[in-house]
């Protein structure tokens, strides 16, 4: 089923896809760089072109909680936001993936303040990672519109009920003009169709969400949202090849890109992926033995899956784009260590954190942080993660 | 409800949690951080029922021969019945004593 591809915005294409699953709410507060997503929805509701309720709000805290209110009542529901905005949600994220429902969001991730940065940064979404949310990070234009049509889709299936977040990194991704193959409205209504939640408020059966829980319940209230995440991946894999056999686009959980044999692999996330499998194809055609890695799904976090791609590895160099302050470094170095801790055979994990508040690693970066990396691990690293590019 | 809060296990939950039986808070023993009880000397009490009208919590019903009585299921020890009684019929006690 190929459609024709046109370039277009990334964010223009993402509420395109949103207008495509025809969503029935969609509540947000605009912020950078998630502005035009929102901007262009709420222009498809104005001009009759989304036949959708657009609420405007005063701030991202009760964008969130208006979406909590319509997704209880059933509707399919749409926001999105960025770096502060989705601090601003922070509580009410708990809210949602609490109450099972199944919003879903995009966040074009930005840096936290101060100083305060628009641009492209991973310590937004890192710093929500434990609220319940499932997320999943895209690579590049065409894939965030796929991961938004499989959104809807996965928030909605009767196994799995739990918001999604679909992150794409702010103005790398956000505000750039790519060729994108836009889904047929046809095929999407009959891939992802409004799929009701078994619970929901209605006059006629009274029911109440988001109750008190005194200590004697409330460890197995959590415990059962807990296996409700712990159990999504298969859904998520299974509706991903559903998507590949329609709209011939597979994804998968974990991807790696020149990993067979290679004893040294670098392991990224987000728009990055790119720019490195240049730096990959380039050091390979210099002899250096080294692999890509890169992770789609951040939450739930695919254990089985990452474990198999970095079994035969000797060398894992993660590179963050956040700080995980007075900690380990990078928050994702830190993840995958204790994903590799049990295991008898494991790499050595060199942790980079770059990229912050924007700043750009060209493919030469990456070239330097694969060769720093491997001269780190045989060396053994002093210090506990390395800063890339910061001026002494 | 079919089993009480303590027999409940995740299995038991609704999704996200929801109750979907309408007044089943009535299981749940709200009581159980209470501190101090109200106790009763009958021989002083007028029946007048000021008690029942400010109990907060709901918990006081006319027993069989028509005192008004705290449910210690539900009583929270506040002592506001024992504050507004007129005849002073109501003593707050600590939990631990007799």
């Amino acid at each position: 089923m190929k459609g024709k591809r046109h370039g277009i915005e990334v964010s223009i294409a993402l509420a395109d896809a949103v207008k495509l699953c025809d969503a029935d709410v969609i509540a947000a507060y605009p912020i950078t760089p998630q502005t035009h997503i929102v901007e262009h929805l709420a222009e498809l509701v104005a001009e009759g072109e989304l036949d959708a309720e657009y609420i405007p709000v005063e701030s991202e805290h009760s964008a969130l909680s208006a979406c909590l209110g319509s997704a209880a009542a059933g509707a399919r529901t749409f926001t999105a936001t960025a770096g502060q905005g989705l601090e601003l949600m922070h509580e009410v994220l708990y809210v949602a993936s609490g109450m099972r429902l199944p919003i879903v969001m995009a966040v074009a991730n930005r840096a936290l303040s101060a100083p305060l940065s628009v641009w492209g940064d991973h310590s937004d979404a890192m710093a929500v990672r434990d609220t319940g949310w499932i997320q999943i990070f895209t690579e590049n234009g065409q894939e965030v519109v796929d991961q938004i049509i499989c959104a809807f889709k996965i928030a909605e299936h009767h196994k799995v009920l739990l918001p999604v977040m679909v992150h794409l990194d702010g103005f790398n991704l956000s505000h750039v003009i790519e060729p994108i193959e836009m889904p047929d409205q046809q095929d999407v209504c009959s891939f992802a169709p409004h799929n009701r939640s078994p619970l929901t408020l209605h006059p006629n059966h009274p029911v109440a969400m988001g109750d008190f829980a005194p200590p004697v319940v409330f460890t197995e209230a959590k415990w059962a949202q807990e296996q409700a995440m712990l159990s999504v991946k298969p859904t998520i894999i299974e509706v991903w090849d559903e998507f590949a056999r329609k709209f011939g686009r597979p994804y998968k959980p974990v991807e790696c890109y020149k990993c067979d044999g290679a004893k040294n692999l670098l392991f990224t996330m987000g728009s990055f992926s790119e720019t490195a499998m240049t730096a990959v194809d380039k050091l390979r055609q210099a002899g250096v033995d080294i692999g890509l890695v890169r992770l789609r799904l951040w939450r739930p976090f695919p254990f089985e899956e990452f474990r198999a791609a970095v079994k035969d590895a000797e060398t894992l160099l993660v590179l963050d784009r956040c700080i995980s302050s007075g900690g380990p470094g990078g928050p994702v170095a830190s993840e995958l260590k204790s994903a590799l801790y049990n295991l008898d055979k494991k790499p050595k994990v060199v942790s980079f954190v770059g990229g912050l508040g924007g700043r750009d690693i060209t493919v030469a970066g990456f070239e330097k942080i694969i060769v720093d990396g491997l001269e780190l691990a045989e060396k053994g690293q002093e210090r506990i993660f390395e800063i890339v590019g910061v001026r002494e | 409800m079919a089993k009480s809060e303590n027999e409940l296990t995740w299995k038991d939950i609704e999704i996200g949690a929801a109750v979907i039986e309408p007044g089943s808070a009535a299981a749940y023993r709200t009581g159980d951080w209470r501190s101090q009880r109200p106790t009763y000397d009958f021989s002083r009490c007028l029946k007048c029922g000021i008690c029942f009208v400010f109990c907060p919590e709901g918990c006081i019903r006319q027993n069989q021969k028509g005192f008004f009585e705290a449910n210690p299921y539900y009583c929270k020890g506040c002592g506001i019945c024992a504050y507004e009684c007129p005849t002073r019929v109501i003593v707050m006690r600590e939990e631990e004593e007799k």
